[in-house]
């Protein structure tokens, strides 16, 4: 059956959605929506088929948009979004993810899980993160203490993981209510040298679930890139190949879990642009052994853009494509599995986020 | 300048005289966006700033979170102004103020 892929593009200034039929050759770019507010995340919820846009807007705190016609009318709430009285309140929303029982989650700043029953008209706190005896002890990254990944189980609704810049990845495996730390093995650089392997305090920067998968997890983390085959319990490194320890996106393979895209920046503290400001993709289809650069039609020359920790994403079609937006604005595709690449789009705001669906013609 | 919350308690008193008398409340047209078919200027009765802010949540369900946060307090980029002064949530409205409700220079 014909096919039509949706990329949504989370930018500074809007959600922007590039459309195109499965050639996946010429991208229609429509938007901005959700009135320019800062666009952290958006997910079309396949259970729906709405789409969810989360944000925070300087003068007018966070919100939750949401389109049930792909983005051709919006409705936003925060109906929830919030803290007790007293406590600093929620600036943004950071993340969102569909469960799997018809929930959707947020991931919100400062860091703290939210879960909608409604479809994100209404909104109420899990209590057990925030409640965690370490709790005190979060110290925010650099954009701020962010809840931003979230990675509910694919069946078990009980079961939900989430990374915090920087108090590290936690899993709970009773809904919410409890929570454990689940870094062991993932290094903290920043930390004394006797102290580097924490229980908590990791600056994980991206943690996703290799779909087909219910245990295995990646991660790209400030000091690091790490698989996980036991849902989290520990980490090993998978940063050999590669041409450093740090950056930011990290994506799985639809249907090969063991098929990882990453892209490693220079350093923390040396640009934070990929090295020698030449584009690549990094690609392993070893799960974490062996690396590859993937270069073909990305700039080689004089390219000094980051990307985000939710600006890389893959579709389920067959090949895979992948997909990546920049701080500059541009968008990169590739429509089999990151051997080749072409822009799509260029000139949006810094973008945050990018997020595939494909839907039936 | 003395802040309007100083006469706080006074409001207290006069609250249920002032509730049967309306104050005009004048919207940023970028919140008016956010909420279709709100209008630039509303008429209403309110004895303080947060009860009007209840009666504008009332009237479009989702707009009190926009002005205030869950501190709670005005957000922090946005202005509320009564009468010319900056107001804060205690602020006692009057007969016949003008409330402007705006948002802060802010952001890039």
């Amino acid at each position: 059956m014909a096919k039509r892929i949706l990329i949504l593009i989370g930018t500074k200034k809007g959600l922007f959605v590039a459309e195109s039929d499965g050639n996946r050759k010429n991208f229609r770019l429509r938007g901005p929506y959700c009135n320019t507010w800062p666009i952290h995340h958006a997910i079309l919820d396949p259970a729906t088929g709405a789409i969810h846009a989360a944000g925070g807007n300087e003068w007018f705190g966070p919100a939750v948009w949401t389109s049930h016609d792909l983005g051709a009318t919006w409705t936003h709430s925060s109906e929830g979004l919030a803290y007790p009285e007293g406590e600093e309140p929620v600036s943004a929303v950071w993340s969102l993810a569909p469960g799997r029982d018809g929930t959707l989650y947020a991931g919100v700043q400062p860091a703290g899980l939210f879960r909608s029953t409604d479809g994100g008209r209404t909104w109420s706190h899990v209590n057990g993160l925030r409640d965690h005896p370490s709790r005190p002890h979060w110290n925010p990254g650099g954009a701020g203490l962010i809840l931003h990944s979230l990675v509910p189980h694919p069946t078990d609704p009980d079961r939900i993981w989430v990374g915090i810049s920087s108090a590290g990845v936690f899993g709970t495996d009773d809904g919410g209510r409890t929570w454990e730390p689940r870094n062991r093995g993932t290094r903290a650089d920043y930390f004394p040298e006797d102290q580097r392997y924490p229980e908590l305090g990791q600056c994980v920067h991206c943690m996703v679930l290799a779909p087909g998968t219910d245990q295995l997890l990646y991660q790209q983390n400030h000091c690091g890139m790490y698989r996980s085959d036991d849902g989290g319990r520990s980490w090993t490194s998978m940063e050999n190949g590669l041409p450093s320890s740090f950056g930011f996106p990290a994506a799985v393979h639809p249907r090969d879990p063991q098929t990882v895209y990453l892209i490693p920046l220079n350093g923390d503290s040396a640009g934070r642009f990929m090295p020698d400001a030449k584009t690549a993709v990094w690609r392993t289809r070893d799960g974490g052994a062996s690396w590859q650069a993937m270069r073909a039609g990305l700039p080689q020359e004089n390219a000094y853009f980051g990307v985000l920790r939710q600006a890389m994403a893959v579709d389920r079609m067959e090949p895979a494509g992948v997909y990546f937006g920049t701080g500059s604005g541009e968008i990169y595709a590739s429509a089999d599995e990151g051997d080749s690449w072409s822009q799509i789009a260029a000139h949006l705001p810094t973008i945050s986020s990018v997020e595939t669906h494909v839907l039936d013609a | 300048m003395a802040r309007r919350d100083d006469l706080s308690d006074a409001a207290g008193h006069a609250s249920a005289v002032r509730a049967a008398l309306p104050v005009t409340v004048k919207l940023s047209p970028v919140l008016c966006d956010l909420f279709p078919g709100s209008r630039r200027e509303v008429s209403m009765v309110a004895a303080t700033v947060a009860e009007m802010i209840d009666e504008l949540d009332r009237l479009w369900p989702g707009m009190g979170d926009r002005i205030r946060d869950s501190r709670p307090a005005i957000r922090k980029h946005m202005n509320v102004f009564v009468d010319g002064s900056r107001a804060s949530l205690k602020t006692p409205l009057a007969p016949g103020d003008e409330v402007y409700v705006l948002t802060a220079i802010s952001g890039g």
